[in-house]
Formats: structure tokens, sequence, C-alpha cells
């Protein structure tokens, strides 16, 4: 090949690194007027009355609106269709949005949001899981689920679950909890609008311009075909742009009511307050092995703290359930999960959506029973890694699967087996598994997930697709395939991207999805553009290579006319028979594999990463250099997730909304990562392709954990791994007590009973298509 | 009242020496050098992540040193040279740190990428050869998101190497 597979820079890269790019925040068409949002300093309060009457007079302010001009609920899910763009009657969280001003400037909009009187009835904030569980003393938070503040359950068992623990020569039980943390993009969510001819336009700093048009076209009340929705070039998501937002919407609203430009762009503050990140989950799972540590049956449970509304929450219970089967070989397994309602910012996607705190937990807890039963860890988990092209016992479809070789790259590299054993050094090794795309849409439909148009005339191939660019290089993606197939070089290709009048649909930057689906509708566009070339250069005389693309360009439109080809992407139907089998399908899982080395210091508690060595199973790298981009940027934000960043709440408030104050890792933190591609050439993705953008992260807090244990002999169950934790362990240890840090419990929690399902043939795929 | 401080406020007439071109403009006493470079000056190249000095996202370079502008007052700059991204290109032509960013995909959404790039090429011009220690210490005050910044670091040590 001779694009893919090449080390190129970014289609955008210019752009990038000379300020010449354009963000949502960036744009200030002539006459823009500015807007500031007022949010509830409630936890939870009814809202008694808004009166906007003095900022209204306010010289320079256009419009105030409130809940009763944007009445309609939205979400992202269709089961949860619980917010407002502006709440008229209750407040569930700080930060919940209540009024909008659009001023001339925007200092005059802040003063106007500070002339407006809200009075409430403050009502007792719910805080925690424990205080979700149990009787609301005031009222509920939504005035759905139940019982209490419990949103969702879910409680599935595959297989023969008591006949596998009975036949187990050794079970563990182990509780864990993973701290909830946020994407802190660096760009603040930003958007502006304008409404020209009846039409809306709406330029956004969003991941997915496609859920942004549905949610705007069904609050306002327009058609989608009324309404276009833009990506701007976009400062950084990781799933915290995920989500249609309120000021994507106010903004809209007050471009119809003002007729001019109106732009918002969030605070710091208000960002941290947007949320939607990582949910703090408690686990608790048993697990039983037998003489050889393979194991027969696991049962795991999950609560998941989800903030005030619903967001992404039904799909992130489900997912901390769903791909423990797709790492280890399971015969039997049960999953219960529960969701609740807590008045802080809602909770959703972020980098692995509810799967990093499961692998967490299961990593570690595996982990334990190696210790237990005196085992390597690594050689354990290798004895249950699953096999390549056969179904889990939840019916989740494995295709192609480099765990083995992952592992054996990253034990090789690190010297893991004969590592220098001293006190307070110490190494851990993890590994995980990740989608590449979501199997399922968020609302049912049988259209394809991503379609490519290729268009060919003037010497140059124009490349149209929904798809958002949000840094990790989708763009370059698409030009690289297009470029492979018709022989250019991907900086020749124009890309018309993430608009939905001129673009064809993709369901957006989420579920490291982009670059298989889209990849592959590219594929398809581009093999069918190829082919109409190819036909015309051949029936010219001359042959496909030994023409200019211009030539060959110029023959085709001549033959054909307009040169136009699309190709379109829809996942296979591999979901299992029973109710919540769509989450959890994939066309493909990507598979890592890590090993964490640290020095941790008994003394001060501090923990210390002198270096990680991972490897990831991407299937083919269309490009390695961003490959190797997304793996150092999982293991970073991971190795920030498991020693600092956490969002806690006093009193309702966020304790730290600011960047100084929510530590991140710096330069001085980062610590070197040696990654290992491994390409296992998968048969759906394009070329071979998985996903690279969210898998890698997975691993490194529980490899970081298990470190600390080899380190200092104290379990930390809970991240982040501050030195307080590890000096409590510690001082547990020394007593003879436990040398844990770690949630004591895990509540009780009135799960419904489990649906029983049959396990599937584990090699029913192997049957159905003989060629695999 | 902000209402009033909205309404009242003292404007003046400042004059910035950018990239080489020297600019009067008339804006609030109060207004940041990052508010009067992207609002007043059209230079949008310059990003913000919290207006509250924290980030490193705003970096530009005063007299060639690396200054926080959501903390500067134009005000105060009077005579001293501002250097933003858009001042690093020699026309058409990007500065050797810019292109090692764009060839080692040291920049993923890029918006962190102009405060850090002015920040390594203060570097650069202090001490030609920094080692990783040195670099990592000279940037600690840019935050990136993205790229757990090791290619950053690769792309300022090609641009050293090529530099020198």
């Amino acid at each position: 090949m001779k694009v893919v597979g090449k080390p190129l820079p970014k289609v955008d890269a210019a752009a990038k690194v000379t300020g010449r790019a354009v963000y949502a925040d960036d744009m200030l068409p002539a006459r823009t007027l500015h807007c500031r949002i007022l949010r509830s300093p409630h936890p939870h309060a009814r809202i008694v009355s808004i009166d906007t009457s003095a900022a209204r007079r306010i010289p320079g302010v256009l419009a105030v609106i409130t809940g009763a001009d944007l009445p309609i609920k939205f979400g992202i899910l269709p089961v949860t269709q619980d917010e407002r763009a502006l709440e008229h009657e209750k407040v569930r969280y700080v930060g919940d949005p209540v009024a909008a001003v659009a001023a001339v400037e925007e200092e005059i909009a802040a003063g106007a949001c500070d002339a407006i009187r809200v009075e409430y009835e403050v009502l007792e904030p719910v805080m925690s899981i424990e205080a979700a569980l149990g009787t609301p003393k005031d009222e509920r938070i939504q005035d759905y689920g139940g019982p209490n503040n419990i949103h969702k359950f879910v409680a599935l068992e595959f297989g023969d679950l008591d006949g596998g623990f009975a036949r187990a020569k050794h079970v563990r039980e182990d509780v864990f909890f993973y701290q909830g943390n946020t994407h802190l993009p660096m760009e603040q969510h930003s958007a502006i609008a304008t409404y020209v001819d009846g039409k809306l336009t709406l330029w956004s700093s969003t991941q997915v311009v496609h859920y942004v048009h549905r949610a705007l076209s069904r609050v306002l009340e327009l058609p989608m075909h009324r309404i276009r929705v833009i990506g701007a070039a976009h400062g950084g998501g990781f799933g915290g742009k995920t989500d249609p937002f309120a000021h994507e919407i106010i903004v809209s609203k007050l471009a119809m009511i003002t007729g001019r430009p109106v732009k918002c762009t969030l605070t710091r503050e208000e960002v941290f307050y947007a949320h939607r990140g990582r949910h703090p989950v408690l686990m608790w799972v048993r697990t039983g092995v037998d003489d050889e540590g393979r194991i027969t049956a696991m049962h795991f449970r999950t609560a998941l703290d989800g903030g005030a509304y619903g967001s992404y929450g039904v799909a992130s219970t489900f997912y901390t359930g769903v791909l423990q089967t797709v790492t280890y070989d399971i015969p039997a397994y049960r999953f219960e999960g529960c969701r609740v309602f807590t008045n802080k910012p809602p909770c959703g996607p972020k980098r692995g959506h509810g799967t990093p705190q499961p692998r967490f937990g299961l990593e570690l807890h595996l982990e334990k029973i190696a210790h237990d039963v005196g085992m390597d860890p690594a050689e354990l988990k290798r004895r249950n890694f699953v096999q390549p092209y056969t179904r889990a016992v939840n019916w989740l479809r494995i295709t192609s699967c480099g765990l083995e070789e992952c592992t054996q790259r990253v034990l090789d590299a690190s010297g893991y087996a004969k590592r220098e054993r001293r006190p307070g050094h110490g190494m851990g090794f993890a590994i995980s598994s990740y989608l590449s795309g979501a199997g399922t849409a968020i609302y049912w439909n049988d259209m394809p997930h991503s379609e490519v148009q290729i268009k060919v005339d003037r010497g140059g191939v124009t490349v149209y697709c929904g798809a958002m660019d949000i840094g990790q290089g989708s763009d370059s993606v698409l030009a690289t395939i297009v470029a492979e197939e018709l022989g250019l070089q991907p900086a020749d290709v124009r890309l018309v991207t993430a608009d939905t009048d001129t673009t064809p649909i993709d369901l957006g930057s989420y579920s490291s999805r982009v670059t298989f689906m889209a990849g592959n509708a590219a594929l398809e566009a581009a093999r069918k553009m190829r082919t109409l070339l190819v036909e015309a250069v051949e029936g010219s005389g001359k042959k496909y290579e030994e023409v200019t693309f211009e030539e060959a360009s110029i023959l085709g439109e001549a033959r054909f006319g307009t040169l136009t080809t699309a190709g379109s992407y829809t996942p296979p139907k591999i979901a299992g028979p029973y109710k919540g089998s769509g989450v959890g399908p994939s066309p493909a899982y990507s598979y890592s594999a890590c090993v964490v080395d640290v020095d941790a210091d008994p003394r001060t508690g501090l923990v210390k990463v002198n270096k990680v060595w991972i490897a990831h199973d991407v299937g083919r790298a269309i490009n390695p250099l961003l490959v190797e981009g997304q793996v150092e940027g999982s293991v970073y934000m991971g190795l920030g997730e498991a020693l600092m960043e956490e969002q806690v709440f006093r009193k309702g408030l966020h304790k730290w909304p600011s960047m100084l104050e929510y530590k991140s890792p710096t330069f001085l933190d980062m610590t070197e990562v040696e990654t290992f591609i491994v390409e296992t050439v998968d048969k759906e993705g394009p070329y071979g392709a998985k996903e690279a953008g969210q898998g890698p992260l997975l691993p490194v807090p529980p490899a970081l954990c298990a470190a600390v244990y080899d380190a200092l002999g104290v379990w930390i169950d809970e991240i982040p791994v501050t030195p307080e934790k590890v000096i409590e362990a510690l001082r547990r240890k020394e007593k003879g007590e436990q040398p844990r840090y770690g949630p004591p419990r895990f509540p009780a929690i009135p799960y419904p009973p489990t649906i029983k399902v049959d396990p599937p043939a584990k090699d029913m795929d192997r049957a159905a298509t003989p060629a695999v | 009242m902000r209402e009033e401080i909205a309404r009242d406020v003292e404007r003046v007439v400042v004059n910035v020496d950018v990239n080489g071109e020297n600019r009067d403009v008339l804006v609030p006493v109060h207004k940041t050098l990052l508010e009067v470079l992207r609002e007043d000056l059209q230079l949008t190249g310059t990003k913000h992540g919290c207006e509250l000095g924290e980030c490193g996202t705003c970096t530009v370079l005063v007299d060639g040193k690396p200054e926080l502008s959501c903390l500067l007052l134009p005000i105060q700059l009077r005579g001293r040279a501002i250097t933003t991204i858009e001042g690093m290109a020699d026309g058409s032509h990007m500065h050797p740190l810019q292109t090692a960013f764009a060839e080692l995909g040291a920049a993923q959404c890029g918006y962190c990428t102009p405060g850090i790039l002015l920040s390594a090429r203060s570097l650069l011009e202090v001490n030609p050869r920094p080692t990783r220690d040195e670099i990592r210490e000279a940037l600690a005050g840019n935050l990136c998101r993205c790229t757990g910044y090791v290619k950053i670091l690769e792309a300022i040590e090609l641009a050293a190497g090529r530099m020198a």
C-alpha cells in the first residue's frame, strides 16, 4: 500500500500549527450578540418565580429567555428525554441553566443575568449513591425511574452460574470504587447561531453534529431541513461534547428572536458543571476459578452515580457489565447494574464510556485471585484470554483478537518476569478491550451509520462525510483511504466534513466508531470511483496507472458526466436474542496490554511512574503516527485518572471547578511511554483497521494499582491513588489489619430478578460463514 | 454593579506592537491582551482555556518571553514587542518548530498548540539544545489533554536539532 500505514502528517496539521484553524469561539460575524446563561446556585430546588424585568431594561440587552420559551424536553437517548435548555419548574444541580440573555457585549449580558431575580424553594439535595438508594427527604430528583432515586436497573444472567461456582476450587469477592472525573478539554464549549430566511445555522464545538441537529429540530419545532449544524474546528472532546447541550439550543433560540448572530462560549467553571464525564462507580465482583486458574463463573455488580439527568446513563449502566466477557472466557456470567440520580452535574461518556471502571475492578480482582492461588497474575489472565472468532457467553461476537501478542510484547519489553525486587519498586500488568463503534444506533433505525460521497472533477477529488474530526484525525483517515484507492496522496484530497447541509450522515465521533464505520464507507465510495475512472481510462485505450489523475478525471467526466459515487456502512446485526443486547456489540474489538513501572515512597505515599509499556491491537494502523498519538494520549489520561483527577462535591458545589485545582498531569508529571502497534488485520475493518482512541486508557489504572501492590504490599482499591490513601493502607498493614484502602462494602441494592439467557454456541459465526 | 461598569467604563487608546505591526485600538481600560488580540485585532490564533492564568493556552511572547495574555493589560505593554502564533511563520514559510509539530503529529485538537509553540520558541532562543527535562520544566505551565505530551517533546527535540 502506498499511503495506508505511512506516518504522514495530518491533513489539517498546517492550519493547526499556524493558528489558522477556526474554532467556534474564533468566529465573530457582523452584529454578533453575546449570550450568558444564568444557572442555579442550588443543587436541588423548585423554581417559584423568575423576574426578568430588570434585566430587560438594561441598555444593550436584546433578549432574555427562560424555560417558558423552550419548554420541550430533550436528551441524547430516546428513553431519557429529561432535560430542558432552561429549567422553569425545578433545578437539579448547581449549574442547571435557568435563564439566558443576548446582549451587544458579553459583560452586559453577564450584568443582565445578575439582574434576573429567581425565587427558589430549596429541597434536600441527594449527594451520594447511598443517599439515592434511600427514601428522599423532600422529593425525588426526577419523576421517572425508581424506587427512590434509582434511575435504571440491569439484571442479566448467562450460562449456569450456580454450577460454575459449585465446581470452582477458589472463590473470591472484592469491592472497588472508581471516582468520577471529567474530560477537561482545553477548549471550552462554544456555539454560534444565525437565523436567515427562516433557516437556522449553528456552528458548534460538538462531537455529534447529527444529534445536535435532531435535538434542535425537536426543541425549536423546526424541520431538520431548515436547520444546518456545522462542526467548527474542535478543541478536544473525550466524550464531553457528545450530548446536545443547553447553550446550543439557547443561542439558536436567541438568534431566531433577535435576527442576529448569537454566540455563547462557556467559562471554564461552566464546563465543569456541563460535565457528562466519568460516572463514579461502586463495584462488587465474585469469581470462581478451577485448579488451573480458569474462570468457572463470575458475578459482577455495579452502582453508578449518574448525577441529575439521564444523558447516556442507560447505555453507561450496561457498559459497566458487558465487556468483561470480550477479554476473558467466562462460561457463566451474571451482571447486575444500577444507576442512581444525584444532585450533581450529569455524568455521561468519557473516553472508555462506562468500561474503565469495571476494567479497573476486574483486573485487580483477578490479580488478587492470582495471589490467593499462588500464580503469576499475568499467567492467570493469559489462561483465561478469549480466542479470536468466537462468541462470548453474553453473545458478543469476537473477531480478530491480539491479546496474546499484546501481552507478550509488553511483558518482554518491560522485563516484567525478571523485574527488580526491592521495597518501593513495582510493576503491574493489565489488559483491556474496547469497541470499534457501537453496533446499534442511539435511536432505532435501519439506515447506515456512516455515509461518504466522492466527487471527481477539475482534476481533483472531494470527499463529503458527516464525520467530525475532534483532533483524533478522522479527516486524515478519510483522505488516506480515498487517496490509497485512487493513487493519490492524502494532501491531494479535498474534504468537506461535519456539515448537515452538505455532507451525508455520520453519527459522530463517539464509541470509537469513525475509522471503522466512516472508513468503510469511504472505502466503498472510493472503490466505486476507481471502477468508473478505470473504465473510462481503459475505454480510451490506456491503463489507469499510466495516466495522471487529472487525465483520468477528464476521461471519466467525458464518458459519464459528473463523477460522483457514494459508500455507506451499516454494522452487521449480531446482537444477542435478549432485551438489552443492543449495548456491547461492535463489529470489532480492539485489545490492549500494558505494564506500568512505579516507585512508591512509603514515607510520603507518593507514587512516581517511571515508565509505561503499552501494546495495542488496532487491527491495521492506517496512520501509525495517529495511532501512537491516540495510545499515548490514552495512557496520559489513564494516569491522570489513576493518580490525581477527581470530581468531588461539597454542599452541592464542585470542590475544584478550575484547571489549577482540578489536578491533571503536566509535562513534569507525564512519564515515558513505549508504544507497540499490533496489527491483527480484522476481516471487516477498512484495510483491517480497528479503534485506537479509547481502549488504551483502560488498562492503565489497574496496572498502576497492581504496581503499587508490587512495590508496597498494599491494595489501593479505589482511584485516584492519592498519597493519603497509600499512607492509610500502609498504616492498616502495620496494625495487622487488611492491607488495603477502598470501599468497605457494597450497598444493599434491590436489583430486580435476573433475566436468564442461554449462551450461544461458541463457534456459531464460524458455522455461519465457513470462510472465516 | 456590573451593569454600571458595562455602561460607564473608561476607554483608552492603546498602542500595541504585535508581530511587527504597530496598531492603535480604543478599548475599555480593563480589557485583557487576550481579548484585544482576539476581538479587536482579529488575531484568533491565540486561544483561551481558563482566562485565569492556569492553563497556558493563551501564551504569547512579550519581548521574546512567554506571558499569559489573559492576565496582561495592553496599557502595561507600551513599547513592548508582542508575538502571537500568527507571527511565528515567515510568510507562508513555517518556523522549524511548526514544521516539526506538523510532521510528528504533535498537534491533535490543536487548541493548546499556539501557546506551546510560542513557549517552545522562547526556550530554544535561550537554550538551543535543551535536555528533555529542561523542555518539561519550560513547558510545565502549558497543559495539553490530547497528546500525553510525548509527540510534543519529540517535535521540539527534532526542531532543535534542525535549527542547530
